[in-house]
Order: C-alpha cells, then sequence, then structure tokens
C-alpha cells in the first residue's frame, strides 16, 4: 500500500458479555478505495463499523482517521470529520419531508441556497425522482427509503463514506443504478461497504475483507477472495 | 420571501394585531382574562420548545416559572428593586436554574426525565415554603401598586396590564417562531423524531437539547416573572406541580410542536373551565369530557389538526 491509509483499526475487540463479537481486527483503508466487508449473518460486521463510526464503545484497540488517534472521539465528532454512516435498517425521519431529511444531513457543512442546491443534488444523484422531495420520508416505498438513506449520506460530501447493507430491499434496476453511483465515487470518497449482494461486491470492490466469527478470514481483491477456499467454505458455500 | 413564509407571518401577525384590536372592545371581565390568558400562554410556549419540538416531557416546569416569579419578586420585596432589574432578575434565575436542571436530568431520557423534572420542582416547592420567612410560603406575598411603576407606566392598570401581555406574548411568538425555522429549531424536531439518527448526521445532540431546555426554561421564568408582576402576587402555589401539569394540558390541547397551539390551548382550557363553574360546581367534570373528546377526535391538538387537515404548513 503506497499512500497513508484513510482509516485504519488496531485490535479492534468488542465482547457483549461473554460473546466476542469482534476480534483483534486490523483493516486500512487507502484514500478513494472500496472496500466491502463480507461474512455469515452475525460475523460481527455492523458491530465492527459501528466501532468504527463511534456508535459503539469497542472494548480494546484503535481507530485511526487521517492520521489521528479517534477511539475516544464521540460519534458526532468523527461524522464532523468526515465520516458518514447509513443505517442497515432503514433510519430516516419518517414524519419529516424528504427535502428537510437531506436538508438536516447537509446544512452541517453548508448554508442558505447551497444547502437546497446540495439537496436537489443527492436527490438526482440517487435516483429519486425530484418531486418526491415534498413528501414525507416515512411514504416513500422501501426502495425509495433505501435510497433516500443513501443519498444522506452523499449529501454530506464524506471523505469516508460506510454503508451498512445499501442494496438491501433494492430493485435489480436500482441496484445497477448503485453500481454505477458507486462507480462515480470511486477515486474521490473511499467507501467502506457491508454486502450480501455478492455481484455488487464483485463489480465495484477494489478489495474485500471477509469476517468470519469477530475475526478476519481473509482479504484481498474481489478475484482472490472468490478463489479462496476457505472463503468458500464458510460463506459463499462450496458449490 | 417564499410564499409559505408570507402565510406564516400573515397567520402570526394577524393573530397579534387582532389581540392588540380586542384590547379597545372586550368587556371589563374578558379584557383580563386575555391579559392572563397570553401570560400563561407565553409560558405554554416554552414549555412547547421542550416538550412539542425537542419531544422531551418534563414534569418540572412550574421551577422555571417560579424561578422566574420569585427572581422578581424577592428582589422587589427584600432588595428595594424597581421593576425592570427585577424582570430582569427573574430572567437570569431562570437561565441559572433551567442551566443546572438541564445538566442533572440530561443524563436521563425518557420516564427518567420525568421524574427527575418533577423532583427537582417538588424540591424547589419544597425550599419555596422552607424559607417562607422570606416568601411567605404557601400565603406568598403582594407586590404592591406602588413597586409595579415600570419607567412611569403603572402595570397595575387593566390596559397597561393587556399591553404588556400582550408585549410578552408576542415575543415569545416570534421568538418560537424564529427558532423553529432556524437550523437550531430543526434539528431540534429531527431530534423528536429520530435522535440516533441525528447523533450519525455528526451533529451534537445533547447540546442541542441542553439548549432546548434553558431556552424553554427561560422563556418559562420571564412568563413567570412578568405574571406576578402584572398581577401583583407571587405564591409558593405556582410552583406546586399543578403548574408543571398544565402547560403540559394546554400544549396537548392546543396542539405539541405546533407555534400556535400554546395559544390555543391556553384560551380554550381556560375558557372552558370559566364556563363550566358558571353552569355547575362539578365543572371538573364537564371539563374532563370535553378534553376526553377532544383527545378523542383531535389527538394532535388543535392546530395539530388544522395542520393535518387544512394548513400542512402550519410551523
Amino acid at each position: 500500500m503506497t499512500a497513508a491509509p484513510l482509516l485504519s483499526t488496531r485490535g479492534l475487540s468488542k465482547h457483549f458479555d461473554g460473546l466476542q463479537a469482534v476480534r483483534d481486527v486490523d483493516l486500512d483503508l487507502a484514500p478513494g478505495e472500496v472496500r466491502a466487508l463480507i461474512g455469515p449473518n452475525g460475523a460481527g460486521k455492523t458491530t465492527l463499523v459501528g466501532m468504527i463510526c463511534g456508535r459503539i464503545a469497542p472494548s480494546a484497540g484503535r481507530v485511526t482517521f487521517d492520521g489521528a488517534d479517534i477511539t475516544a472521539l464521540p460519534a458526532h465528532k468523527r461524522i464532523g470529520l468526515g465520516m458518514a454512516y447509513t443505517f442497515q435498517i432503514t433510519s430516516v425521519f419518517p414524519a419529516l419531508p424528504v427535502r428537510e431529511n437531506l436538508a438536516l444531513a447537509a446544512r452541517r457543512r453548508l448554508k442558505g441556497a447551497a444547502v437546497q442546491e446540495a439537496v436537489r443534488h443527492a436527490l438526482t444523484r440517487v435516483g429519486l425522482p425530484p418531486d418526491s422531495a415534498e413528501q414525507a420520508a416515512g411514504n416513500l416505498s422501501y426502495g425509495h427509503q433505501r435510497l433516500l438513506e443513501l443519498a444522506m449520506g452523499l449529501v454530506q460530501a464524506p471523505r469516508l463514506l460506510i454503508l451498512d447493507e445499501p442494496t438491501q430491499g433494492l430493485s435489480d434496476s436500482e441496484i445497477d443504478g448503485f453500481k454505477a453511483l458507486i462507480g462515480e465515487l470511486k477515486g474521490a470518497t473511499t467507501i467502506l461497504l457491508i454486502e450480501h449482494n455478492m455481484s455488487v461486491v464483485m463489480d465495484v470492490a477494489d478489495r474485500v475483507t471477509v469476517l468470519n466469527g469477530g475475526a478476519v478470514l481473509a482479504e484481498g481483491t474481489p478475484a482472490e477472495i472468490h478463489e479462496n477456499a476457505a472463503v468458500q467454505a464458510a460463506y459463499l458455500g462450496t458449490g | 420571501m417564499s410564499h409559505e413564509t408570507r402565510r406564516i407571518l400573515a397567520l402570526h401577525g394577524g393573530l397579534l394585531v387582532l389581540l392588540l384590536g380586542l384590547q379597545f372592545v372586550l368587556p371589563a371581565y374578558h379584557h383580563g382574562n386575555l391579559a392572563r390568558i397570553m401570560v400563561l400562554a407565553s409560558y405554554a410556549i416554552g414549555y412547547n420548545i421542550l416538550f412539542g419540538y425537542t419531544g422531551l416531557l418534563s414534569l418540572g416546569h412550574a421551577l422555571f416559572f417560579a424561578a422566574g416569579m420569585y427572581g422578581m419578586g424577592l428582589t422587589i420585596q427584600h432588595a428595594g428593586f424597581s421593576p425592570a432589574p427585577a424582570l430582569l432578575a427573574g430572567l437570569l434565575a431562570g437561565v441559572a436554574v433551567s442551566a443546572g436542571l438541564a445538566v442533572l436530568a440530561l443524563r436521563t431520557s425518557g420516564v427518567a426525565f420525568m421524574i427527575v423534572t418533577l423532583m427537582f420542582a417538588q424540591a424547589g416547592y419544597l425550599s419555596i415554603l422552607y424559607f417562607g420567612e422570606y416568601t411567605r410560603g404557601d400565603e406568598g406575598f403582594v407586590i404592591q401598586t406602588t413597586q409595579r411603576m415600570l419607567w412611569g407606566i403603572d402595570l397595575s392598570d387593566p390596559t397597561n396590564r393587556y399591553l404588556a401581555a400582550l408585549l410578552l406574548f408576542s415575543v415569545c411568538l416570534g421568538l418560537s417562531l424564529w427558532l423553529v425555522r432556524a437550523p437550531f429549531g430543526r434539528v431540534l424536531v429531527a431530534i423528536r423524531e429520530n435522535e440516533e439518527r441525528v447523533r450519525m448526521l455528526g451533529y451534537d445532540t445533547h447540546a442541542h437539547k441542553l439548549g432546548a431546555m434553558i431556552v424553554s426554561g427561560t422563556i418559562s421564568a420571564l412568563a413567570g416573572a412578568v405574571y406576578g408582576l402584572l398581577f401583583g402576587y407571587a405564591g409558593a402555589s405556582f410552583a406546586s406541580v399543578q403548574y408543571s401539569i398544565f402547560p403540559l394540558l394546554w400544549v396537548l390541547l392546543g396542539g405539541a410542536g405546533t407555534v400556535l397551539g400554546p395559544f390555543l390551548g391556553t384560551l380554550f382550557m381556560f375558557y372552558l373551565i370559566d364556563l363550566s363553574s358558571g353552569l355547575t360546581t362539578a365543572y371538573m367534570l364537564i371539563a374532563g369530557v370535553a378534553l376526553v373528546v377532544l383527545t378523542l377526535f383531535a389527538p394532535q391538538g388543535l392546530a395539530g389538526e388544522l395542520r393535518r387537515r387544512l394548513w400542512g404548513w402550519l410551523p
């Protein structure tokens, strides 16, 4: 790896009472990289990104972002440094209009007319119809709420975008749109992607990290991971 | 200025103009009532910032109302303050007490928050009784007409009192309208809807809730100070749990999370009790039934229903 990593974890661990959810994870994300995080259900993926963005306090280990140790920083400060997190279980503001959902995400860095401009831009970018802006977010279809969640991440113009199963519940055409969108962001934005859809992983990821039982099982390019026997046994199946 | 902003300003400004007009036509009895309602509605506006917009249910706002009332009253009574600095003292007491309680109570949430605020308000009430030597406890003390001359204006005069109440109400209404449309207020609404999401958008939700509670408590305290000054009395009953429940009721009836709701709720409740007590001694029965009916058919309160059915733009 040539450039200094944007995000690093060292020995990151989390146990809930007796359960070791994440064990000694070392991760390095180069700037501009798209990294997929895969693994069976319960492998600790959401817990791991939860510790990276500050939702969950680690039991041990360190998180470094852009050269600074952020292990002790509360979540909102990490977001302020340029992380954005989109939720696995859609977490929008259902009673508020779509426009206000996005404006809230945008207003932390923008003011005045620039906010509405960024909102419009984000809507088009994820492919939400422009007339959905005035609807209450809770009235959107599930797929559109997922897209709104994604747009709320994008509108923050993050340096590191953490996406927790963004394509879950999307239609095939929406998934194609998502792949294209990640392709556009690639290079400019570093992306950490939890994903179950293998076609998405294979198409968009630069590198893949496989978690199993809370520990890193393998790491490599999508092709390497696809060939890896241990991964196949643990996750992809032996077919 | 957008079409929506014009409509909002016309509606809220229209209400203030209407209230000003009523000053000249209302009979003495209703004139006095309305002055009282406007001050109490200002208290409810303060409560609404925390409850209606931020989603934090406090059962201790009487502490803030009383902090303002006694901050004003005690400095007049014992330090010989004139009304202007006494009002300022009431306001500062409100800032201090609400900041203190916010730091402690916001360590909790949900039911625990209700209980902590209730307990501190009770502690405040009991302190007023305990220091009866200064506060005259339950009996309270009268602020004499001569002590109520603000820059040469006699606040015990009904017209002056009405106009002063209207001024307070206008300031509180305007502040509340501005606040909930400003970025800070938008974040409060978002906290009410989904606090974890707000945090993960990079906002310091604790600092926002702290700010909301101080603004809410300070408006409540200002209303308490003005109430004592305009009606010439400070007593421990204003610190009792009843006065924590009142603003909750007013706001619920009028419409939580609407700018006009606190006024509508206070007006409705005041006249509901006033009219029903003229009919029967069991007036609380009538009031109770009316409240149940309203809760059944307009669960979002009067202004909330208005927003849901007719005016989606109502702030």
